[in-house]
C-alpha cells in the first residue's frame, strides 16, 4: 500500500528549484547554515577512532531489523502493552491521522503540545487535527518558528534552516501571542527567552502531549528520543496522556543497541559529541509521567519500500540529516524544491519509494551522484546506487512510452555498440561541427546552442569536436 | 606486460589530445601501448540515466575488446569508476569482474603499478587541481594525481577552497537541471579564479568542458586542461 501525506511532491523538481533559485537571500542563509553544520561534523566525527566500525555496525544493525521486521514489530507491541501503553497501528497517512485525532478527542482537550517529530509532518497531523478543532502547539524553537510562520519545515534537523534571525525576529513580533515587541530584539537569547515564555505556559497546562521517536527498542517496548532543547522532555512527562506516532523502520532490537546509535547520530546531525537531552519511555509508571500512553505504528509506505531489495536500504535513514548539509544540490535550492517533508538525498531516494509509481519522478534525478551523501551518512546507505536503481524503475516503467530521450539514448546505444558505426559517428560529429567554428569564439568554444542543448548553453560555454579524432590520429600514425 | 589504453569517448570525439598524452607518458616511462580499435564507449551515461537495457551492449563490448590485455588505463576517474563500481551491479560475471579489477585510471596506474611519481614532465605554470567527485569518491584516487604534478619541475600546485564539492556537471544532470547546475558552477568558477592560478587540472575532461564553459562564459584567465596533458608536457 502506497503512503500518502506530505511525502508527495506538487511540481516537479526542476520547476520548483527554479523558483528557489531565484532567492539570493534563502541561497546566503543556506550556504551559511550547512556549511557551518558540515564543519562542526568533520571535526567530531574526526575525533572518534572506530568511526568506520561504527558506521558499518549501525547499517548492520539496521539491516536485521528490516529482515525480521514482522517479528520486531510483534515483539515491540508484546512488550510495550505488557508494559501498560496501547499500541495502534496505521496503514497510511489518513489511518494515522484519524487513529491520533480520535484519542485525543476522547480527552475532551482542543489543545495539544508537540515534540518536533518527523512522522507526524509526514502525515500531515497538525492540519487533520486543526480540521477536527484542535490547536496544536509545536515547542521545539525551530519548529515553532515555522507554524508561526505558516510556513512547512524546509530542513529534517533544522526546519527553519531557512530563515536568519532578523527574519525570525520579524515573525515572532508579528505572530507570537503577547510578545513584548518593543524588547524583542534579533539576539539569539532574547528569541529564545520569548519563545520560552510563550511555551512555558503550554506545558504547564496542556493535558496532551504528542512525540515521535528516534529509537523504539523492541525486546523491551521502550521509546527515545534525542532532543537538544528540553522541550522534549516537558511534552514527554508533564502531560496526563502522550500518543508517540512511530514509524515502523525505528525499530531496534535490543537495549544494547542504542548505544551504536546514540554515538552516531548527535555528531552526524547536530556535530555534537553527545545530545542534550536522552529520554526513555517504556509504557506507564503510576504517579510518574503520562499515566496514558499510546503508541501508533505507521507504515505509509514503508513496507512497499522493504519490498525492494536495492531500495530498501533507505529505510536504516536515522534521520540525521548529515547528506543534508553536505549536498550541493540541496545547498542551493533548500528542502522546499522537493516537495517532500523528507527533502536532500535522502528525501530523493525515500519520498519516490514510500509514494509509490508515478509520484516523484523528477526526484532521483534531483542529484549529481557526487556521493558526498553516501560519505557522510552514518548507516552508510548507498545514495548514489539508489538514485541510478530508482532512474532505472522508472525508465522501465515508461517502456513502450515514447520519448525523444529514450530514442536519443537508444540510438546513441546502437551506434556506440559497434566499431564502425561508432567512428563513422565520431567523424560526422566533427564534420559537422566544421562550420561552428566559424561562429566560435577566441577560445574555440560555442555560447548558443538550439533546444536541447539550449540547457547546457544558457549558463557555460560548449566545446567543439576536436579537428581529428584520437582514433583517426591513432590509425594514421600506425598505419605504416 | 600488455597495456591498453581506453580514450572514452568524449575524449577521442573531443579533447584527443589527452590520448596522445597517456601515450606519451607510459611510452616515456618505456612501456608500449596499445590501442584496440574496437573500443567505443563504456556506457556510463546510459546506465546512470537509468538506461540499463541500452547500457549492457556497450557494457559486453567493453569486456569483449579488452579481455585479453593485462592493464587498462583510461585517463578518466568517472569511467573507471563506471567499470570497476557499476559493471559487476549491471551484470554480475566472473569475466567481467575480472575486467574491472584490471581497469585503472592513469594515476592508480602510475602510482600504483609503475611506482613512479615523476614522469620526468616540465610545466612551468601555476596550476589548481579540481578533484572530480567520482576519483575522489568512488575511485578514493586521494592524493595520487596530486603527487604526480607535485614532481612536475617547474609546476607550482596552488590550493582551492571546496576543491571537493561538486562542480554541478553530472552528465544528463546539467541538461535536466540547469539552473542548480548552474548555480553549483558559478560558485566552483569563483572559487578558481580567486587561486589565481592559470591552468584548472582535472582527472576528468566532462567535468573540464563543464567548468571551462563557465570559465569562458565568464571571460576567466584560466584554461582547463587533463593533467594527463601536464604529465606528457615537456
Amino acid at each position: 500500500m502506497s503512503g500518502t501525506g506530505n511525502i508527495v511532491t506538487r511540481l516537479p523538481f526542476p520547476t520548483a528549484a527554479r523558483r528557489e533559485l531565484g532567492d539570493e537571500q534563502l541561497r546566503r542563509n543556506l550556504r551559511k547554515a550547512t556549511h557551518t553544520i558540515r564543519d562542526k561534523r568533520l571535526r567530531v566525527v574526526g575525533e572518534v577512532p572506530d568511526w568506520e566500525p561504527l558506521r558499518f555496525a549501525g547499517a548492520a544493525i539496521k539491516d536485521d531489523v528490516l529482515a525480521r521486521l514482522p517479528f520486531l514489530l510483534e515483539q515491540f507491541e508484546a512488550a510495550a502493552t505488557a508494559a501498560g501503553a496501547t499500541v495502534h497501528w496505521a496503514r497510511d497517512a489518513e489511518e494515522a491521522c484519524a487513529v491520533v485525532a480520535d484519542l485525543v478527542r476522547a480527552t475532551g482537550t482542543a489543545e495539544v503540545v508537540k515534540v518536533k517529530s518527523m512522522a507526524t509532518q509526514e502525515i500531515g497531523l497538525n492540519e487533520a487535527l486543526a480540521a477536527v478543532g484542535i490547536n496544536a502547539v509545536e515547542t521545539d524553537l525551530a519548529e515553532l518558528i515555522v507554524q508561526l510562520a505558516d510556513d512547512t519545515p524546509s530542513h529534517i534537523l533544522v526546519p527553519a534552516i531557512h530563515y536568519n534571525r532578523t527574519q525570525i525576529r520579524d515573525i515572532f513580533a508579528r505572530r507570537m501571542p503577547g510578545v513584548d515587541v518593543d524588547a524583542l530584539t534579533d539576539d539569539p537569547p532574547a528569541l529564545a527567552e520569548a519563545a520560552r515564555r510563550h511555551l512555558r505556559a503550554r506545558f504547564l497546562s496542556t493535558k496532551v502531549g504528542i512525540s515521535g521517536a528516534n529509537f523504539a527498542i523492541a525486546d523491551s517496548g521502550t521509546l527515545a528520543v534525542v532532543e537538544s532543547e528540553g522541550n522534549g522532555r516537558m511534552c514527554l512527562t508533564l502531560p496526563e496522556t502522550l500518543i508517540s506516532v512511530v514509524g515502523i523502520e525505528k525499530l531496534l532490537p535490543t537495549f544494547r543497541d542504542l548505544e551504536v546509535f546514540l554515538q552516531l547520530l548527535p555528531r552526524s546531525s547536530t556535530g555534537e559529541r553527545m545530545n542534550p537531552y536522552t529520554s526513555l519511555w517504556t509504557g506507564v509508571t503510576p504517579g510518574d509521567g503520562p499515566q496514558t500512553v499510546h503508541i501508533v505504528l505507521v507504515d505509509n509506505g514503508r513496507t512497499d519500500t522493504l519490498a525492494d531489495p536495492v531500495g530498501r536500504q533507505a529505510l536504516r535513514c536515522i534521520r540525521c540529516s548529515a547528506c543534508l548539509n553536505v549536498c550541493p544540490v540541496y545547498e542551493r535550492v533548500g528542502g522546499h524544491a522537493y516537495g517532500s517533508v523528507y527533502p536532500g538525498p535522502i528525501g530523493a531516494i525515500l519520498s519516490p519509494q514510500m509514494s509509490g509509481e508515478g509520484a516523484n519522478r523528477t526526484l532521483p534525478y534531483a542529484s549529481t551522484l557526487c556521493g558526498a551523501c553516501f560519505d557522510a551518512c552514518p548507516v552508510r546507505i548507498d545514495i548514489p546506487q539508489v538514485l541510478v536503481h530508482l532512474r532505472q524503475s522508472g525508465v522501465d516503467a515508461a517502456r513502450g512510452r515514447p520519448s525523444a530521450e529514450r530514442t536519443a539514448m537508444r540510438t546513441m546505444s546502437f551506434v556506440m555498440r559497434d566499431r564502425r558505426r561508432y567512428a563513422a559517428a565520431l567523424r560526422a560529429a566533427r564534420r559537422g561541427a566544421a562550420p561552428l567554428r566559424m561562429v566560435a569564439g577566441r577560445r574555440g568554444a560555442i555560447r548558443h546552442l538550439p533546444w536541447p542543448l539550449s540547457a547546457w548553453t544558457s549558463s557555460r560555454d560548449a566545446p567543439l569536436p576536436a579537428k581529428q579524432t584520437f582514433r583517426e590520429w591513432w590509425t594514421r600514425e600506425h598505419s605504416s | 606486460m600488455r597495456i591498453a589504453l581506453f580514450v572514452t569517448c568524449v575524449n577521442d570525439l573531443m579533447f584527443p589530445d589527452t590520448g596522445k598524452a597517456v601515450v606519451t607518458v607510459l611510452e616515456r616511462l618505456g612501456h608500449e601501448v596499445e590501442f584496440p580499435l574496437d573500443q567505443t564507449c563504456c556506457g556510463q551515461m546510459h546506465a546512470n540515466s537509468g538506461y540499463r537495457e541500452e547500457a549492457l551492449p556497450l557494457v559486453a563490448n567493453f569486456v569483449k575488446t579488452f579481455s585479453e590485455y593485462d592493464a587498462i588505463v583510461a585517463p578518466s576517474a568517472s569511467c573507471v569508476a563506471m567499470v570497476r563500481e557499476s559493471y559487476p551491479r549491471l551484470a554480475p560475471s566472473a569475466e567481467l569482474s575480472s575486467v574491472a579489477g584490471r581497469t585503472y585510471e592513469l594515476s592508480e596506474f602510475l602510482v600504483d603499478e609503475l611506482g613512479v611519481t615523476d614522469v620526468g614532465a616540465r610545466f612551468p605554470h601555476t596550476v589548481t587541481y579540481h578533484p572530480t567527485c567520482h576519483g575522489l569518491r568512488m575511485l578514493r584516487l586521494g592524493d595520487r594525481p596530486r603527487r604526480l604534478l607535485e614532481a612536475v619541475e617547474g609546476l607550482t600546485l596552488t590550493p582551492l577552497e571546496g576543491a571537493e564539492e561538486c562542480c554541478g556537471f553530472g552528465g544528463t544532470f546539467a541538461l535536466k537541471n540547469p539552473g542548480v547546475s548552474g548555480a553549483m558552477l558559478a560558485d566552483k568558477c569563483t572559487a578558481i579564479r580567486t587561486t589565481g592560478a592559470e591552468f584548472l587540472a582535472a582527472a576528468d575532461n566532462s567535468c573540464l568542458t563543464h567548468i571551462g564553459g563557465g570559465l569562458s562564459r565568464g571571460d576567466a584567465p584560466v584554461t582547463p586542461i587533463h593533467y594527463a596533458q601536464i604529465l606528457a608536457a615537456q
